[in-house]
């Protein structure tokens, strides 16, 4: 079974990587491979990964993609991966347009991935970390048995979202040298002076050895708190300190490392489609599209960018924040003169001719993420124009209903969305809580509650790994609650 | 393809919590309104990984489009999922299941035994699949590439392998040819034949009782036989033959007489199944209630002389209402004692089914 593109989709991606060279796209190399549909559904079961290693969920978003391919509800015509050189898979039963234009797409991520620099910590050859990693994980499978082995990877994906999407970037941690750690051995044992043994009980006396040994247990317990900082990054923690088996340590490394991997992916979802759909549009407007071509082009265009009424598609948002971006800055709509201008009709007719416009959006593309391109770029003007709302649960009609049309709550609404991931901000505070090595967990509430289930169920998951008590401080019904887990009794209880 | 072992580990979870849930599945009889033609979907809300996260209602979001405040918006189309990423929706996973799985989870679950078909109507077999590989066998069924294996296999741990010069010769002891399974398949037919009361004391409630069962008791019957037969008789004073839809809708009322239906049974059973061919299952389900004395007796001769020598098994499902004596089942018990062909349940609720299914069906005839 062959993969390559037929010669007609080879020398239109050359063309189009031409055009994209043009424009001034910087992107890895990209590999294209045309797959079936089943093929392509199976690749994105994977995450994009097919080498990746063996697991039921696969299987499962595998069977879920296949349903809804063959029911027709849902297509996935394109998967890209943030690797160097750059993987592209593309659907074989694809008109040509839509190859064209799922192409210069794919340029637009590449370019994403390479220079935006939330991914500029992220392994380039993960294509090959995956497949690495799928084959220790068969290897212990074949050694520990496959239960066991998926047991515990089940129990590590409970708590996967539990790092620190921001540690790439900050060495939070000192590295402790092997002089430091022997520093630290001396300091934890009595001082000895060296003698004879038969004098040793004259020149260390025993008494003298104990006092110093209380000495020391006492300045331990008196140490504040282990870790010393509250902590963000349980995994890495675990990994450190949990009474685990070292290939279970690996599992569980293994684990937080592809979560690292696909971090930035979810960190940057508005901007990356964004910036892909504005550079295919780009590029089929004005170069590579055939006057043939036009309606289905729009079609499959305005699909990729609908949102019914009611939703928020982030293809459109990425993508008309960035066009608006390059209206404001060609215009010289900003800085401390437009802003201070609160007169509507000279805001509206503004027009200075800065012409920074294309400048401006690579520089976007490079120093952002979904949350500071919102904060720093979503207008009233904007929501305005896109009729942007929020909407709230109505618990006496059951459904979602349009709340509130005002700027400052849609944009808070909107960042309470993506920041840390739309997740909720759970951190370790305390790893020996009650002095029983019990973990402490602290959920920042942020107004939205836990669903609770789901949150009992990790409690236990979390509670297997580190093999003591584990506690996760929370609130619910607007009232502060420990919930706790021995390992398998659940106890709540009000925090006074 | 690569995923199918993941695909099948996936599967067979599921089956694994079906089987784990099946008692309330029967109870709940809700996957009886999903099912299709050869499948049932089955909604399995605890598959997927839990993590620390939102309740979905709870957080709400940001969408787009014209409105006034108080506008309600499509449920299914709820804004962004905010990091989609790598992880899926909060929604309960419906999986597919054939009748046929189904069948064989209640089976392992309530430890059903096979069904032996009685008379001369043994297994038959079919043997047109090659799905095996032997060591000897005809050179037309030659398998050419397992063949291949063995001879580089061969060559190479003897060292005549020369990869300048691949060239690979296959001795006689490398050959490998495909060979039949043999697989067997249930040759014999059978026909299930319902009868039910629906005198005004059935209420809905007994009604839907029946239709529970007589669903799992199809699923079952249907994967030990290749053919399947289903009459639907009901009663109250007179009986008479109905399709399916009216037999779990039609609502009467008056008195009762059970002896019309197992009349109506041996008719039914003489036109059409010739019990030394056909596998016969009568079932019935009453409240417990009939005319009389007279008519009871008049039930019991039938059984005896005819419909319990003719069937395999002969069910009677007692379903307690709140009119009903259950008077019916006291006399089977006395009138017809020891007989193994006779099986008897009773019914007293929803939670009964699953045992009554398992007195049913667990002789294995």
């Amino acid at each position: 079974m062959t993969t390559m593109l037929t010669p007609e989709l080879s020398s239109w991606a050359k063309e189009i990587r031409g055009y994209a060279v043009e424009y001034g796209l910087d992107f890895f190399e990209v590999i294209f491979e045309l797959l079936t549909y089943e093929e392509l559904n199976m690749v994105v079961a994977y995450g994009g990964f097919p080498t990746r290693y063996p697991h039921w969920r696969f299987g499962m978003a595998y069977e879920e993609y296949s349903k809804n391919y063959s029911y027709g509800l849902q297509k996935v015509s394109e998967l890209v991966i943030n690797n160097d050189p750059c993987y592209a898979y593309l659907l074989n039963c694809n008109s040509l347009v839509d190859q064209k234009m799922v192409m210069a797409h794919v340029y637009g991520h590449s370019d994403f991935f390479k220079k935006n620099y939330w991914f500029s910590k992220t392994n380039r050859k993960m294509m090959d970390e995956m497949a690495n990693h799928g084959v220790r994980i068969r290897r212990y499978i074949d050694r520990y048995g496959l239960e066991t082995v998926e047991d515990f990877i089940d129990t590590c994906l409970s708590i996967e979202n539990l790092i620190d999407y921001h540690s790439p970037f900050i060495k939070r941690r000192r590295e402790i040298s092997e002089e430091e750690k022997e520093k630290e051995r001396q300091e934890t044992q009595p001082s000895r002076l060296k003698s004879k043994e038969y004098m040793d009980p004259f020149i260390n006396p025993p008494e003298v050895l104990e006092a110093e040994r209380q000495e020391i247990i006492k300045k331990f317990q008196e140490q504040e708190r282990f870790p010393d900082q509250p902590e963000k990054d349980l995994l890495h923690f675990l990994i450190e300190f949990a009474p685990i088996e070292r290939w279970q340590r690996d599992i569980l490394s293994m684990i937080r490392e592809e979560a690292y991997y696909f971090a930035p992916q979810g960190m940057t979802k508005i901007m990356n489609e964004g910036w892909a759909s504005y550079w295919h549009s780009k590029i089929m407007t004005q170069k590579a599209l055939e006057p043939s071509e036009v309606i289905d082009y729009a079609e499959h265009h305005s699909m990729t960018m609908g949102s019914s009424p009611g939703s928020l598609n982030p293809y459109k948002v990425g993508i008309e924040l960035f066009r608006d971006i390059e209206d404001r800055w060609n215009k010289g709509k900003f800085g401390s003169e437009w802003e201070r201008c609160g007169d509507i009709a000279t805001r509206r007719d503004w027009n200075t001719d800065a012409q920074q416009g294309r400048e401006k959006i690579f520089e976007v593309r490079k120093i952002h993420n979904d949350v500071t391109f919102i904060d720093e770029f979503l207008t009233e003007e904007f929501c305005d124009e896109h009729k942007l709302f929020t909407y709230e649960y109505n618990r006496q009609t059951g459904d979602y209903e349009i709340a509130d049309r005002d700027f400052q709550a849609i944009k808070e609404k909107l960042l309470f969305g993506i920041a840390n991931f739309g997740q909720p901000y759970i951190y370790l505070d305390d790893a020996n809580y009650k002095n029983r090595g019990e973990l402490y967990l602290i959920h920042r509430f942020e107004g939205v509650p836990l669903k609770m289930d789901a949150a009992r169920d990790t409690l236990r998951s979390l509670a297997k790994i580190w093999g003591r008590p584990v506690n996760i401080e929370t609130v619910v019904d607007k009232r502060r609650k420990l919930i706790s887990c021995d390992g398998s009794k659940i106890d709540e209880k009000i925090i006074k | 393809m690569k995923v199918y072992p993941d695909s099948n580990r996936f599967r067979q979870i599921v089956r694994g919590k079906i089987k784990d849930n099946l008692k309330g599945y029967i109870t709940r009889g809700e996957i009886l309104g999903k099912q299709g033609k050869n499948v049932v979907s089955i909604p399995l809300p605890q598959v997927d990984i839990p993590r620390f996260k939102y309740g979905s209602q709870e957080s709400g979001g940001v969408g787009q489009g014209p409105g006034e405040k108080g506008t309600p918006i499509d449920q299914d189309q709820q804004g962004m999922e905010p990091g989609a990423g790598e992880q899926a929706g909060d929604h309960p996973l419906e999986v597919d299941v054939t009748l046929e799985e189904l069948a064989e989870i209640l089976g392992e679950e309530l430890e059903l035994p096979r069904i032996e078909p009685k008379g001369d109507q043994r297994l038959t077999t079919d043997s047109d699949r090659y799905t095996g590989i032997h060591h000897t066998g005809p050179e037309s069924l030659r398998h050419f590439k397992r063949t291949f294996k063995q001879s580089l296999k061969r060559q190479l741990s003897s060292g005549l392998y020369n990869p300048e010069d691949p060239v690979i010769l296959p001795i006689k002891e490398d050959k490998r040819f495909r060979a039949a399974k043999q697989k067997a398949i249930p040759e014999s037919s059978a026909a299930i034949i319902y009868m039910m009361d629906v005198s005004g004391s059935m209420g809905n409630e007994q009604k839907e009782v029946v239709r529970i069962e007589s669903f799992w008791i199809d699923t079952w019957l249907r994967s030990q036989y290749k053919d399947i037969e289903t009459r639907f008789i009901v009663h109250d004073a007179v009986s008479r033959e109905v399709d399916r839809h009216t037999f779990f809708h039609l609502r009467e009322s008056g008195g009762t007489k059970i002896s019309s239906a197992y009349q109506l049974c041996e008719d039914i059973i003489k036109k059409d199944y010739d019990p030394a061919l056909w596998n016969i299952y009568p079932f019935h389900f009453s409240d417990g209630d009939n005319w009389g004395g007279d008519d009871t007796t008049r039930c019991m001769k039938i059984l005896k002389e005819t419909l319990i020598p003719w069937s395999n098994v002969f069910c009677y499902g007692q379903v307690k209402s709140a009119y009903g004596s259950g008077q019916f089942l006291r006399d089977l018990t006395e009138e017809i004692p020891e007989e193994p062909k006779l099986l008897l349940s009773e019914i007293n609720s929803r939670d009964d089914i699953y045992k009554s299914i398992k007195t049913f069906l667990g002789k294995g005839k």
